[in-house]
């Protein structure tokens, strides 16, 4: 007596694509979280370093994390769809 | 802090909490199904589901506590506005399509999809009660908090209110009463935080927050070795001098009444500056600065003690862009209120003392976790901060309450494009988060005595209309989050144990009472809880929830989604040894010692986030226990 989804959904030929892709982009995001971490644990001086426009590396890497996430959701979603819409198709 | 009430106050609460229930009513007629009541039929928009998904997640530890964490302690609590999204990176790339394909209703149907396992139902419905509830104290006690100043009840008719009004939209019509509420709160929350951020640009920095802020008095002093030997203005007489912690307070009467200061010595020159205080005499009599909290002598603090633009002093700045705001404020310097407490005389002194911080120090971490060796950081301080932004880079796809989320959309498609808009709607919240904690910083909004109240006492400083409306809606964002956590546990009880785990027949229309009976009964005890937890900080269980969630949770479903040779069992144990050792450490960690009333350095355990431990503790678990039960999955069919 397996589970089933509550709306059944078809066959998505592109699960694994997408599968890998996200691994990929999750990696990326995870070193660049990762780097802001390792700053604050080894070097937590330099967060308080102004770089431009007045701004220090704490708020532009902060900022940026949060801008980044939403950025690579935009295009995670731009990638996946056109998988989905090509290898569904077929 | 005494607060006045208002009518406009009363009429936007009852305005907003009839709009929510007039939406319970009218979904409630199509909820007949158990695939309704649990997952909203399966047919939520997309873009709905995703504010609905900012309304879940941006729970009152979200707006009240963070704000107020920055408000006190700059720069670090933005930490968690940070972390907080990053989760939802792992939620978008790794978890929201797998999970969304393999789940019914409830994240134990997607752990136990490919297994149909009784051990991990079992664990699993246990984890999801654990976390559930671990989250509720905190939005049920922050419900209480809100209603003090909104409408002048007692905090425990909060609690109940919240309690009642929450266990009649889940139990009328289950998760799409549930949705439309969270969307309704996460879209007004958006909306009126970004009115409110314009508020603080628009009306820039200036040292005198408000026409009525307090004038701080000054006295010069004579200090011989370290003690305050004569005060030059025959106004003032020395009444006591107390040493806590290498810092001097002095009590002063004038006029007849008395007074709290603290020295600052700075080259030849001495002063005593005053400092607000709350005194709980030996007969149990609170007095606010020397008074009953009636006389209101008690005031709101925060303000700039300098502005520093293009390298010129100025007294204010006029309307500032959002950049130029954060880089004035980097420039400035802003007094902050640190607290001690200390015996005198028998009674016990709480006193908020004026520290001059640098901008530049506000705006970077380090005020609240120690990371420097020039502050003295450990190697426990260091691990601390590690171990705290694991845990919420890995709790949020872990929380059952948001992962059920993904079974009230039709696709996976839908799924993404839903989690993308949470991602949006939610990472402009927090960069707003910055501005309403550093506009409370310095207007004059802080009561001392509860930081959870910062945003909406910052919004108050603006007209009692916005704040009417920021503090109605932060109880709607109680109301959205507390809903989502009951329709979660009730399907843990109802669902996974009773109807999967205990396999009692039921049929659908049954499913469905018994899933109500279980949100009545949890919406019971949580208002139990609420009331027993009054005064805890609203922040901290919920960092509690996330560690136990990336422990127990997190291991569990990627190692599901990307380790082939993962077992029944050893998703099971996994659960287990996650929710035993994070809870275990924080039993042990210093910040609950204090709570016991132990000396927090005698801990077992030097640490209050167990994340780093307890995350790889069941990560080993699963492997191991997997790769010794490997026959288990020879036996079953995974093709499907």
């Amino acid at each position: 007596m397996l589970h089933e989804p509550a709306v059944k959904t078809g066959i998505d030929k592109a699960a694994e694509k997408k599968a890998k892709l996200g691994v990929k982009m999750f990696f990326v995001y995870t070193l660049v979280y990762a780097g802001f971490v390792l700053i604050g644990l080894t070097k937590p001086e330099l967060m308080g370093l102004e770089l431009v426009g007045g701004q220090n590396i704490a708020i532009i890497y902060g900022f940026g994390l949060i801008a980044l996430a939403i950025i690579m959701g935009f295009i995670y979603n731009y990638f996946c769809t056109k998988m989905e819409d090509k290898m569904n198709k077929n | 802090m005494i607060y006045e009430v208002s009518n406009i106050a009363i009429i936007i609460f009852l305005f907003i909490v009839g709009l929510v229930l007039g939406v319970s009513f009218y979904f409630a007629r199509k909820t007949k199904s158990a695939a309704n009541y649990y997952a909203a039929g399966g047919n939520i928009h997309w873009a709905v589901n995703g504010i609905a998904f900012a309304g879940d997640y941006l729970s009152a530890a979200s707006f009240l506590g963070i704000c107020g964490m920055i408000a006190y302690s700059g720069y670090d609590g933005f930490l968690y506005s940070i972390g907080y999204l990053a989760g939802w990176v792992v939620a978008l790339f790794l978890v929201a399509e797998p999970l969304k394909k393999l789940g019914k209703y409830t994240f134990t149907d997607a752990l136990d999809s490919r297994f149909n396992s009784k051990h991990i139902k079992l664990a699993a419905s246990i984890s999801t009660l654990i976390v559930s509830i671990f989250y509720l104290i905190p939005q049920m006690v922050g419900a209480g908090d809100l209603v003090v100043p909104l409408l002048g009840l007692p905090h425990w008719m909060g609690v109940v209110i919240v309690g009642s009004i929450v266990i009649f939209i889940v139990a009328t019509a289950g998760m799409t009463s549930t949705t439309y509420v969270q969307f309704i709160k996460g879209a007004l929350l958006v909306v009126f935080s970004t009115i409110l951020t314009v508020y603080i640009l628009q009306n820039g920095l200036s040292l005198t927050p408000n026409p009525n802020y307090h004038k701080f008095a000054q006295t010069a002093a004579f200090v011989t070795n370290d003690t305050v030997v004569s005060v030059p203005d025959s106004a003032y007489s020395i009444k006591t001098t107390k040493v806590v912690d290498k810092l001097v307070f002095v009590k002063l009467a004038k006029n007849g009444s008395d007074c709290w200061f603290k020295l600052n010595v700075t080259g030849d020159k001495a002063t005593l500056d005053e400092m607000l205080d709350i005194t709980v005499t030996a007969d149990g009599v609170k007095l606010y600065n020397g008074a009953p909290k009636s006389e209101k002598k008690f005031y709101q603090v925060g303000h700039l003690s300098k502005i520093v633009v293009d390298g010129k002093e100025v007294d204010k700045t006029g309307p500032v862009g959002p950049f130029e705001f954060i880089k004035t404020i980097e420039k400035s310097e802003i007094v902050r209120f640190s607290k001690k407490s200390f015996a005198d005389e028998g009674n016990k002194v709480t006193v908020y003392y004026q520290k001059i911080t640098k901008g530049s120090d506000v705006m970077k971490p380090g005020l609240l976790y120690k990371l420097t060796k020039a502050v003295g950081a450990t190697f426990w301080d260091r691990l601390n901060f590690l171990s705290l932004m694991l845990a919420l880079f890995l709790g949020t796809s872990a929380l059952p309450h948001i992962l059920i989320r993904y079974y009230t959309v039709p696709s996976q498609r839908a799924a993404r494009k839903s989690t993308i808009v949470a991602i949006s709607a939610i990472g402009f919240f927090y960069v707003l988060t910055l501005y309403m904690g550093l506009g409370s910083m310095i207007s004059g909004a802080l009561d001392v005595e509860s930081s959870n109240m910062s945003a909406p006492l910052l919004a108050k400083t603006f007209g009692v209309g916005i704040f009417s409306i920021i503090s109605a809606i932060a109880f709607a964002t109680v109301l959205g989050t507390v809903s989502g956590l009951i329709v979660a546990s009730s399907g843990a009880i109802a669902h996974d144990f009773i109807d999967k785990y205990l396999q009692v027949k039921m049929t659908d229309k049954a499913k469905v009472k018994a899933g109500k009976l279980a949100a009545i009964g949890v919406g019971i005890f949580a208002i139990v809880l609420g009331i027993l937890f009054k005064g805890m900080n609203v922040s901290f269980l919920v960092g509690l929830a996330f560690a136990v969630a990336a422990s127990a949770n997190l291991p569990a479903i990627l190692f599901l989604l990307f380790w082939k040779k993962t077992t029944a069992k050893g998703i099971a144990w996994s659960i287990i040894v996650g929710i035993v050792s994070s809870i275990g450490i924080i039993l042990f960690s210093p910040t609950m010692y204090e709570k016991y009333g132990l000396i927090p350095k005698d801990a077992p355990i030097p640490l209050d986030n167990p994340g780093i431990i307890s995350i790889p503790l069941a990560v080993i678990t699963l492997v191991v226990i997997s790769l010794l039960t490997q026959k288990d999955n020879s036996t079953k069919d995974f093709s499907k």
